[in-house]
């Protein structure tokens, strides 16, 4: 990694390290997290067994057993690690820029779906039309998956809509797309949840038979375009 | 028919040592929560110590043989009979056809691990058999055992000879005692340790922890002296993993354990090595704790004899296994 941009590297434990860009939501470090993650995962070192990118930083999760039975010296597996983290590169950020996936994903923001719609119009004083118009409007980023299989925060969402989460979690359908903050996301099967819900998707996010259950990976793009309750109805019998 | 549920326990579920490489979908590893005992249960059978356990808490199940085969339990001792007689735990025990294991007494320890001989057939997803309870996925149809499942295993054939109409025979050899019953355990500093007050630091390492009610294979609550950040900065999410202890904002700790979220925003204040995770593993709500810093290198060279021993173990018991088979 070049001396731009900054960073350091913590032990997660005994068995894992954290690259930390600085801890933010923020585009820029995020781009580094992902690209640092792309570039490891396509070169799948056997010593590594999982790579956790998040927001502002990249975990790695390496065998032990395995550093050891590389490693000459009497250094830790950590250190081993943590030198051979350094000697990756992040000076080609601007090159994955292209490379990125656009997923489109159909939302009904019907009220029977869109269980906190109106509470959202309420407190930003918007309308419902002006809600689903910002949401659809941008194309947003998958920062990171985590929570559950297959839950994407991504972002950023229009300011004007922008709520905070609720108090305490309460019961969410499978699909339901939230808002938290400025973060926008959809649950993969049904949970507790707190992100205030605007809509539902009839696509399946997740899938214990597919080939890849997970239907988004880190770093996709997705942009969402409204359905009517029919053609969800629709979808729902068809494709899906 | 091989092995079949006469009566289900409070949560037996199929484990192995996890599923890696899938964490950035946010699927987490799962695993057997003492990881340690798990492989040890296989080990004596000369398996490969990944194969697929049966994790048992206490009430523990009520098993009925339907096929001859050899098990081994390692972990908790839950009092393991066979047809109502005793049988000891971290041995090789050959098992005929119709004996019933039952537990009857729950002696030390929260998790027991049973280890079939033959391979168990069982659903691998994701490269794993480890039960994914929120994704339905892995195991036994993604879920706890529950009365009446019938697991099946292959037949083997010499063991008729071995047991010669006996209920079940013992085999001669065992493994050290598994489970260390000590209330110290050894931790690393996370990355927002210094978040917490000097006052905080002191009491995390000098005072005693008590287990929560709120213990499961999520993660164990603690409760004990309450603990302050100095710094009132909010972390972003960020990867926590088997064995993070995060500060909550009411002060107290939490210990993820084996089916921990991916991902999580509180203070990772710091980490149980992985050589004790398995001490933890055995502990039980009202039991009692106190963490003791380490070094990197200890935790390494931990772990890394934990496994010399596992290898050894298993490598001996397969060949005295090939041994026995074969000489009756």
């Amino acid at each position: 990694m070049n001396a731009n941009p900054s960073y350091s590297i913590f032990p997660l434990g005994d068995a894992a390290l954290v690259i930390d860009f600085g801890n933010s939501i923020n585009e820029q470090a995020n781009q580094y997290v992902l690209h640092l993650f792309h570039t490891i995962k396509k070169q799948q070192p056997p010593f590594i067994i999982d790579l956790v990118p998040a927001y502002s930083s990249l975990a790695i999760y390496y065998d032990v057993k395995a550093v050891y039975r590389q490693k000459e010296d009497d250094k830790t597996a950590f250190e081993v690690m943590a030198e051979w983290v350094e000697s990756f590169t992040v000076s080609e950020i601007a090159s994955t820029e292209d490379k990125k996936r656009l997923i489109r994903v159909p939302v009904c923001y019907h009220e029977k779906f869109a269980t906190d719609i109106l509470y959202i119009a309420r407190v930003n004083k918007i309308t419902v039309e002006e809600i689903i118009e910002l949401h659809t409007g941008a194309t947003y980023t998958i920062f990171m998956i985590g929570f559950l299989p297959g839950f994407a925060y991504m972002g950023l969402v229009d300011e004007r809509i922008a709520i905070p989460r609720k108090p305490q979690p309460e019961p969410v359908h499978a699909g339901a797309v939230g808002i938290a903050g400025r973060q926008t996301g959809i649950y993969p099967i049904a949970s507790p949840g707190g992100w205030q819900v605007v809509g539902r998707t009839p696509i399946s996010l997740f899938n214990k038979n597919r080939e890849q259950p997970v239907l988004f990976q880190p770093g996709d793009s997705i942009k969402f375009y409204p359905i009517t309750e029919d053609e969800f109805t629709h979808y729902k019998s068809g494709s899906a | 028919m091989s092995l079949r549920i006469i009566k289900a326990g409070v949560l037996d579920t199929i484990q192995d040592c996890g599923r890696y490489g899938h964490q950035h979908l946010g699927i987490n590893p799962s695993g057997a929560m003492d990881h340690f005992s798990a492989q040890l249960a296989h080990a004596l059978l000369g398996n490969d110590l990944n194969d697929p356990v049966i994790e048992m808490h206490y009430h523990a199940p009520h098993i009925q043989f339907e096929k001859e085969t050899i098990i081994s339990l390692a972990g908790a001792d839950f009092s393991p009979t066979l047809n109502g007689s005793p049988i000891p735990m971290h041995h090789p025990v050959a098992v005929g056809k119709s004996a019933q294991l039952k537990f009857e007494r729950l002696k030390n320890g929260a998790r027991t691990y049973l280890a079939i001989k033959q391979p168990l057939q069982v659903t691998k997803w994701l490269g794993s058999f480890s039960t994914n309870i929120k994704a339905c996925a892995g195991g036994w149809h993604g879920r706890a055992l529950r009365k009446n499942d019938v697991l099946h295993f292959a037949k083997e054939p010499h063991l008729e000879n071995v047991l010669k109409e006996k209920e079940f025979l013992i085999l001669p050899w065992k493994s050290q005692e598994a489970v260390d019953w000590r209330t110290e355990i050894s931790f690393l500093i996370g990355s927002e340790w210094h978040w917490m007050t000097e006052e905080s630091k002191e009491a995390f390492q000098t005072q005693w922890f008590q287990l929560s009610m709120d213990v499961d294979r999520m993660g164990y609550k603690l409760s004990g002296a309450v603990l302050e950040q100095s710094e009132h900065e909010e972390l972003v999410s960020s990867a926590v993993s088997f064995g993070t202890v995060q500060l909550l904002p009411n002060g107290q700790l939490i210990v993820l354990m084996a089916d921990h979220q991916t991902t999580g925003g509180y203070p990772r204040v710091a980490h149980i090595i992985s050589a004790h995770l398995p001490l933890l593993a055995q502990k039980k709500a009202n039991d009692v704790l106190q963490f003791r810093l380490t070094s990197l290198e200890e935790a390494e060279d931990k772990m890394m004899l934990q496994q010399k021993y596992l290898q050894s173990l298993q490598m001996a018991s397969k060949f005295r296994m090939e041994e026995y088979l074969h000489a009756v």
